[in-house]
């Protein structure tokens, strides 16, 4: 499933709203979770998971090419835990 | 870092400034893309958004583990794990947004 097949789906199911306003909306929601990660913040979603923000220590790196070391600074990077409800889901537990 | 904890609240309430609707309505929809998302998951699909990242579900061979506390053997059954790979997107404005 894609991004907009997602919309579709949930146009589908409210045919009240417009098209294009239930594309703003899902794009809000993932434009939230961008914007809580990029804050250093949490988004925590009972059930599906929790995204959060690693920090990545600076270290030495190595250009794998020339052998050449090279610093690489520190730096944080998005991650994704998925939940617990949504982990048994996917292995038969619970409808 | 500032460290504070977003819930679907806050993003209903994205949802809510975003559109028209009601706040009760806003939730419900939150509700339903996160189901939507993890139907499909549970079907075994992947979910791709374009920009913000892709999820997928991994099959795991069944292994033996070890009891850490105890080095007791203990089989681990084969399993479904799933797993987020972020977008160059997300990763370019977590690190930016993050840097000192």
């Amino acid at each position: 499933m894609i991004r907009s097949e997602l919309i579709t789906k949930l146009a589908e199911e409210n045919p009240h709203l417009y098209q294009r306003d239930v594309e703003r909306i899902v794009n809000a929601i993932f434009e939230e979770i961008i914007e809580a990660m990029a804050k250093g913040n949490r988004v925590e979603l009972r059930g599906f998971g929790a995204f959060s923000v690693k920090k990545r220590d600076a270290r030495v790196g190595r250009n794998p090419r020339t052998g050449e070391s090279v610093a690489v600074e520190e730096k944080h990077v998005p991650f994704f835990k998925a939940g617990k409800l949504l982990r048994d889901r996917l292995n038969g537990h619970d409808g | 870092m500032a460290g504070k904890t977003l819930t679907r609240m806050d993003l209903s309430e994205a949802v809510f400034r975003e559109v028209g609707l009601s706040r009760n309505e806003s939730a419900q929809l939150v509700e339903r893309v996160l189901e939507l998302m993890s139907d499909n998951l549970v079907e075994g699909g992947q979910v791709k958004i374009s920009s913000f990242g892709t999820f997928s579900v991994r099959n795991k061979t069944a292994r033996v583990g070890r009891n850490p506390k105890t080095g007791e053997e203990v089989p681990i059954l084969p399993r479904r794990v799933l797993t987020f790979r972020p977008s160059h997107l997300m990763k370019d404005r977590v690190a930016a947004g993050n840097r000192r």
